[in-house]
């Protein structure tokens, strides 16, 4: 189908932007619009008027620094992926966004606009929950920072009120010592995962477990972090037997009811497959890491 | 008696309309459009570029893949006015000649890499891009297939547009 009718702005500025939000209620942002576009056309969004951030050079850019990565909300996927400093500063991102669509569609996609999206089976909401990384957030009111574990509420539902909009994504850099890795279950390339799961695992100088953080898409009403799994692997070696315990604690978080996708039961097995494999490769990676 | 649906076409419509000024296929082009134009309807309608097809209107079957300023886009999920400035190449800008194939146009002749011939735009809009953004493309079949991946063939069952792409890059190498 075709759009129906709105009214569309092309803002300079941030404050412009808000300023267009604030006197419009029945108004929605553009980023990149491989979100928004499609339910346009569906005519599921039948807004008044488009406020097109994508003029605004202040949302251009990505920073690497010594302790985070600040990718602004115009930054497209693609370019995230593609930048080596981003991956030298925290591999995780490259390999969860090659899991997300397909290059076509990352070529317009922006970062902030998936994390303002909240789809729970969206890839990049699981990367900032094992992350911990914060977005930052203006309005009317000024700016605040929201914790990734106080974002997302439900499908397609953030903590962001009406008027306020993502300027920035803030990932913390990998601490020293420690793995990564992302793995999904999609039927096919490029389509949401019926389940992923990314992990981080922090060893010290005896290979013990000094810090874990799991997190899920596709398995609940919005990405969630799988603490009581993180919890099993704390304090140990990461040795086969615990990391099997940790899959059967995640598999537990599986909230999703059955769907047209893939039943709770598959899903449970697709979450405790894909942790034992991806806290396996994590742990390598970290023991690379600590040898390298 | 056949009843007319309509019997007064509406000459103009009530839509916000914006200028967007753009450059398709390296030609200058200005037009006042609807905002809530489509890119890829700008360029079929409005151009009469008709090689960019329209397939599901989502974003899913790659029909109506263009290139904005240099990088492959889904002319479906990109609003006409979003490309006031930019660079649009769109299939018709990719043989360099009338009566002269692009090479990737060549090897999907040379392979039979088409049967309807509905999805072909985006295909090789896709690889062509894929050739352009990697001087040392992986031709392994893992890679071809990630590239492919956002376009959707439902005659030839891929395998013939694998080896397209595989035929492509000799022919680019010189290695005909
Ligand atoms: C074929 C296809 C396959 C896809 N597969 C996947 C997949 O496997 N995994 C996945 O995660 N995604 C997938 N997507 C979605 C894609 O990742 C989108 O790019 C992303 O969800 C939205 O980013 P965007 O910049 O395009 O946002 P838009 O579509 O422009 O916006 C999306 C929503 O976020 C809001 N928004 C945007 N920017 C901001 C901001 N700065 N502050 C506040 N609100 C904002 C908008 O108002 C809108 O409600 C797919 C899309 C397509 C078309
Ligand atoms: S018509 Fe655009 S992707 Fe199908
Ligand atoms: S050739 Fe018919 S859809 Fe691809």
């Amino acid at each position: 189908m075709k759009p129906p009718l709105f009214d569309y702005v092309t803002p300079e500025s941030v404050e412009e932007a808000v300023a267009a939000r604030a006197a419009e209620e029945d108004s929605v942002l553009l980023a990149g619009g491989q979100s928004l576009l499609a339910t346009l056309n569906f005519r599921i969004a039948n807004p008044a008027l488009l406020i097109d951030i994508s003029r605004i050079a202040a949302l251009k850019g990505i920073d690497v620094g010594a302790g985070e990565i600040i990718i602004r909300a115009m930054v497209r996927q693609r370019e995230v992926e593609l930048s080596d400093a981003v991956h030298g500063a925290n591999p995780l991102l490259r390999e969860v966004l090659q899991k997300v669509a397909h290059t076509v569609v990352r070529n317009r996609g922006t970062i902030a606009g998936s994390i303002a999206h909240a789809d729970a089976a969206a890839e990049l909401p699981a990367m900032l929950l094992a992350t911990e990384g914060v977005v930052d957030v203006q309005g009317p009111g000024g700016t605040r920072v929201i914790e990734a574990s106080d974002l997302f509420k439900f499908h397609l539902t953030t903590s962001l009120a009406g008027d306020e909009m993502i300027t920035a994504v803030r990932i913390p850099n990998l601490a020293p010592n420690t793995g990564w890795s992302f793995k999904e279950f999609a039927r096919r390339r490029g389509d949401y995962a019926l389940a992923g799961i990314c992990a981080l695992v922090t060893l010290d100088d005896n290979g013990r477990c000094t810090k874990a953080r799991l997190s899920a898409c596709g398995i609940a009403s919005t990405a969630v972090r799988l603490e009581s799994a993180e919890a099993e692997l704390a304090g140990s070696t990461l040795d086969e037997n615990t990391i099997a315990r940790a899959a059967k604690a995640a598999r537990d978080c599986v909230t999703a009811a059955d769907d047209s996708q893939a039943s709770t039961a598959y899903r449970r097995h697709l979450v405790d497959t894909l942790t034992q494999r991806t806290v396996a490769v994590a742990r390598d990676r970290a023991l690379e890491r600590r040898a390298a | 008696m056949t009843r007319s649906i309509r019997k007064v076409l509406a000459k103009e419509s009530s839509d916000p309309r914006r200028e967007i000024s753009l450059s398709v296929n390296g030609e200058a082009v200005t037009r006042s459009v609807s905002t809530r134009l489509l890119l890829a309807d700008f360029l079929r309608h409005e151009l009469g570029l008709t090689g960019t097809h329209v397939g599901c209107e989502h974003g899913v079957c790659g029909c109506c893949t263009v290139s904005i300023d240099g990088a492959t886009a889904r002319s479906c999920l990109t609003l006409a006015v979003q490309a006031d400035g930019a660079e649009i190449r769109t299939i018709e800008g990719v043989a360099p000649a009338p009566d002269i194939l692009h090479p990737v146009q060549q090897a999907f002749h040379e392979c039979h890499a088409l049967q309807c011939g509905f999805c072909t735009p985006g295909f090789i809009m896709s690889v062509v891009s894929y050739f352009e953004e990697n001087e040392n493309p992986d031709l392994g079949e893992d890679a071809i297939r990630d590239a492919l991946s956002g376009n959707l063939c439902r005659c030839t069952g891929y395998q013939n547009i694998v080896k397209a792409v595989r035929r492509a890059h000799e022919l680019m190498s010189g290695e005909a």
